[in-house]
Parts: structure tokens; C-alpha cells; sequence
């Protein structure tokens, strides 16, 4: 069994409509919970936007912070899962549900290791 | 001694190479065992003659190198322990699970997760017994590039644990189409056609209810078979109408048409199937059913609405309803040589004939092919001169 990384890429900017969103978010909360059944699961987590975030730097020993995302773009992470399965394709048609629930791009990367 | 070397390495190398990964589940030390075999195999076959089973000889003498290298080497002995979780080794004494081995390698190699490029370069290499050298120059890329894309690739198998296998019966049809892409691509390599029909031969016994896998063979075939009457001694091209037809490989054309009747008779046509029988009916009788091959582009644009299988039926438009017709039908597709070289073959006959030049020598600036451009130019050249040959021969390249 491998651990497998699906992070959601959505764009910068407010989040739809609440009579577009609620939807989505039942329909991926009946998702966690299926893979919760199989085994699968390990953990979810939702990011707030990012314009919530703050990137750190060592500037000579002293902290250095800068108000803002790492890399500045037109999508970002907004949130991700964690999962158990046996090799790629498992993981694959996780992710392929994700993004027909979301409408948006699905990052599977396979977990090197956790601490 | 060595050719018999040379013969049994490129026919056994996949089948060693695919039967070690399931074993040891590790695409690099399966490799190196089976490239260990052939190298004992050149020292010890001359001496002790050639063993009764030369394939079974290979298999075991790589397992056995196999085994030494991880005894030597700790990290792949923890990586062996990884890989027999991720894919269990099922007894290796079943002969029928052999080829199959070969089917789960390409599967593997021709993963959506990879890179279309990725697909063939792998199959080359792991079912091919290719070298990096010999596949970059298919490609024509630099070989610390091929070998770069060839290591990314392999990674990419390992650590993100793309599965070893035949996709199941649901998912097989989403899955085919990349793996006769790349077998139809390599065949279309200059120097690899060959191992793309023995490929694609493994693949249509493994696979006899596909029949776009027995459409993509018989298409293999027919072209094949011509390839000897393509081209003068001096490397010119001949036309398919004037091609010399004793010249064609007999038993290839036959093998062609059989299998072409076996797939169609399934009535589930595909493009390749489509494409085999258009090659069937160029090499059945002559002169040429053109309304039978019209039909059958017909029923191929459907199927691809390209703007490439657009010319092609135009050429057959024309065949059949005229020349005028023709180029009524035929899509503009600019930087496409086979483009020009239709609509000047089709200006001549109309009589248009320094539209016609112009249209061919614009063919032969785009042909990247030597024998292409100088039967093109030659074509020009007689519309040059003062239209000899007014009739012209028919644009059929191929």
C-alpha cells in the first residue's frame, strides 16, 4: 500500500455562489466518506485563500516575512487529501471523481515518506 | 555463433526483461540481470554449445544475476521487499502467464500517467531490447536527452507505483488506443518497423477479440509487404499504380487479407481496421476498386474527421467522380506536403498547369522525405517544360 497526495488547484479569487458551492461540498463529503469505508482515507484539509497566507524566509538568522503566496499565479493550492492505495491507478480514479465533483484540476503525487 | 546471439536477443529480450520485472518488480535490475545473461551467454554458448531452450536458458541465468545483485546490494534488497508488497509474485512455473508478462509491460510502458513520448521510447527499450542510442536516433533527440526522458520515466513507474498490468475489462478500451498509437508509431520509425509487427503480433495472439489489434496488424502487414516496390534501385519513389506488383511480399499481402476479413467479420470497424482495409483493396485486384475505397474513407472520416483523412478521400473523390470533384472536396491543409502534391496531381488534370506546378513545388519544399521531394520536383519540372505527360499518374503516394 502507498500514500498518495490529491491536491485541489482552484483559482485565486472568491469562492462561488453558496447555491453552487453547498452542492460540491456534500457531494466530496459523500466522497471522504466512501473512502473512509474502503480504507482509504487518511486526512482532508481545506486552505483559507491566499491572501490569507505568509511565506517565511531566514534572512541571516533574522525571520523574513513577506505578506502573500509563494509563487504568485492564477491558481492555487486550495486544499488537499491524503490517501492510502494499493498503486497509481487507485489512486488515479480517486482524483478522477474529485475533479468531476469540483470542476477543478486534480495533482495526484505519490508520498515519499511522513514524518 | 554471434548472429544466433543476435536473433535470440531480439526476439527473447522482452519476454526475459517483462518476466523479471513481475518477479523482482524492479524495471532497472530486471534490465541489468537479462543484459548479464546475454553477456554469460556470449562466453559460455560457444564453448558449451546452445542450450535446448535458449529463452528458458536466458530467464534463469538473469534470475540467477538478479539474486546475486540484490544479495550485493542492501537498498534494493529493502526495495525488493517494497516491490513484492506492491506486486505479488504469482508461481513463475506457469508458461502460459509468459506472455502475458509481455502484454503487462506494455500496458505499463504505454501508461496515460506518462508522457505519450515516454510510451514508445519505453516499449522500444524494454520490449524492443532497443538502446538508448538506437532509440534516440528513431527520435531524432540528442541520447543524453533520450537517456534523460528514458531514467524520468522509469522513476516514474517505480515511485509513483503505476501497476504492472493488463487494465480490467472497464477501463482495457480507454487504455488500448495509446498502446496501438505507440505500436503504429514505431512502426512508422524507419528502422524500428520490423520490431513494431512482431510487437504488435504478441499483442494481437494475446489479445484475438480486439479487433483494432488485428486491424492495426493487417495494416502493419500491407504496408509492409510494398515496401520493397516503393522505390527504385536509386531510391526513387515509384507510384502505387506503377509499382511493380511481383515485387510485393506474397505471403505478407496474404497474412494482410486474411486478417483484415477476420476483423471486419467482428463489425465493430475502427480506424485502424478502416485503414488495413483501405491497404487491402490497393493490393487486391487492378485496376482499383476506387468506389470501395471511397466508401471506406467515408466511413473513416466519420470515424476521424481529420484534416489528413479529408486529403486522402479526396484523392479517392476524385478517383471515382473527377478531378473537379476532387478538389471541391479537398480540405486546405497548408504546411501538409501530401496537401499540395493532391491539388497540383488533380490542377494537371484539369489542365491548369501553372497552377499545378506551383502546387508541386511547394509539396516537395515541405516533404522531408529525399525520394518524395525529387519525384515531386520532377513532376513540376515536366508541367515546366511544356506539360508532357499531360495525363499525369495518380497521386497516390504510397
Amino acid at each position: 500500500m502507498r500514500q498518495y497526495l490529491l491536491a485541489m488547484y482552484q483559482p485565486v479569487g472568491d469562492p462561488p455562489p453558496p447555491e453552487t458551492l453547498e452542492p460540491i461540498m456534500k457531494e466530496l463529503a459523500t466522497l471522504n466518506d466512501e473512502m473512509k469505508a474502503t480504507g482509504a482515507w487518511l486526512y482532508t484539509t481545506a486552505l483559507h485563500p491566499t491572501a490569507t497566507a505568509t511565506v517565511v524566509r531566514d534572512n541571516n538568522g533574522e525571520p523574513l516575512l513577506t505578506d502573500g503566496p509563494y509563487a504568485e499565479g492564477r491558481e492555487h493550492l486550495g486544499g488537499f487529501t491524503a490517501i492510502n492505495a494499493p498503486d497509481l491507478d487507485a489512486a488515479l480514479a480517486w482524483a478522477a471523481r474529485m475533479a468531476r465533483i469540483t470542476g477543478l484540476p486534480i495533482e495526484v503525487r505519490p508520498i515519499a515518506f511522513t514524518g | 555463433m554471434t548472429d544466433t546471439l543476435a536473433t535470440i536477443f531480439t526476439t527473447e529480450y522482452g519476454r526475459a526483461v517483462s518476466v523479471l520485472i513481475r518477479t523482482f518488480g524492479d524495471i532497472d535490475l530486471a534490465e541489468d540481470a537479462v543484459q548479464d545473461a546475454f553477456t554469460t551467454a556470449l562466453h559460455t554458448w560457444p564453448r558449451d554449445g546452445i542450450p535446448p531452450s535458449p529463452a528458458g536458458w536466458i530467464i534463469t541465468t538473469a534470475r540467477h544475476h538478479a539474486i546475486d545483485r540484490l544479495r550485493r546490494d542492501t537498498t534494493r534488497r529493502h526495495k525488493h521487499t517494497q516491490a513484492h508488497e506492491l506486486w505479488p509474485t504469482e508461481p513463475d512455473d506457469n508458461a502460459a502467464a509468459v506472455p502475458d508478462d509481455r502484454l503487462r509491460l506494455i500496458f505499463t510502458c504505454c501508461h496515460p500517467a506518462l508522457a505519450p513520448a515516454a510510451h514508445i521510447a519505453l516499449t522500444l527499450r524494454l520490449l524492443g531490447g532497443l538502446t538508448t542510442p538506437e532509440i534516440a536516433h528513431a527520435f531524432l533527440v540528442p541520447e543524453t536527452t533520450m537517456a534523460q526522458r528514458l531514467t524520468r520515466a522509469k522513476a516514474k513507474i517505480r515511485d509513483a507505483g503505476i501497476p504492472y498490468r493488463v487494465p480490467e475489462d472497464a477501463d482495457l478500451p480507454a487504455r488500448l488506443p495509446a498502446v496501438l498509437l505507440a505500436l503504429y508509431l514505431i512502426f512508422n520509425g524507419e528502422r524500428t518497423a520490423t520490431e513494431a509487427i512482431r510487437l504488435t503480433r504478441i499483442l494481437a495472439d494475446l489479445m484475438p477479440d480486439e479487433p483494432e489489434v488485428t486491424g492495426l496488424l493487417a495494416l502493419m502487414l500491407l504496408t509492409e509487404a510494398r515496401r520493397p516496390a516503393r522505390t527504385t534501385t536509386d531510391g526513387d519513389l515509384v507510384l502505387l499504380a506503377d509499382q511493380d506488383r511481383t515485387r510485393w511480399n506474397p505471403a505478407m499481402i496474404d497474412e494482410g487479407h486474411r486478417l483484415v476479413r477476420t476483423c471486419l467479420r467482428r463489425d465493430r470497424p475502427g480506424p485502424y481496421q478502416l485503414q488495413a482495409a483501405i491497404n487491402a483493396v490497393h493490393t487486391s485486384s487492378a485496376p482499383t476498386d476506387w468506389p470501395q475505397i471511397l466508401t471506406l474513407y467515408d466511413h473513416l472520416h466519420t470515424l476521424t474527421p481529420t484534416p489528413v483523412v479529408a486529403i486522402h478521400r479526396a484523392i479517392a473523390v476524385a478517383e471515382v467522380h473527377g478531378p473537379q470533384a476532387g478538389l471541391d472536396a479537398l480540405p486546405e491543409l497548408d504546411r501538409y506536403h501530401v496537401y499540395h502534391a493532391t491539388r497540383a496531381h488533380l490542377l494537371r488534370q484539369l489542365g491548369h498547369h501553372t497552377e499545378a506546378a506551383t502546387a508541386y513545388r511547394r509539396a516537395a519544399e515541405l516533404t522531408t522525405d529525399p525520394a518524395q521531394r525529387r519525384h515531386l520536383t520532377r513532376q513540376a519540372a515536366e508541367l515546366t517544360d511544356g506539360g508532357r505527360n499531360p495525363e499525369g499518374s495518380t497521386a497516390t503516394i504510397d
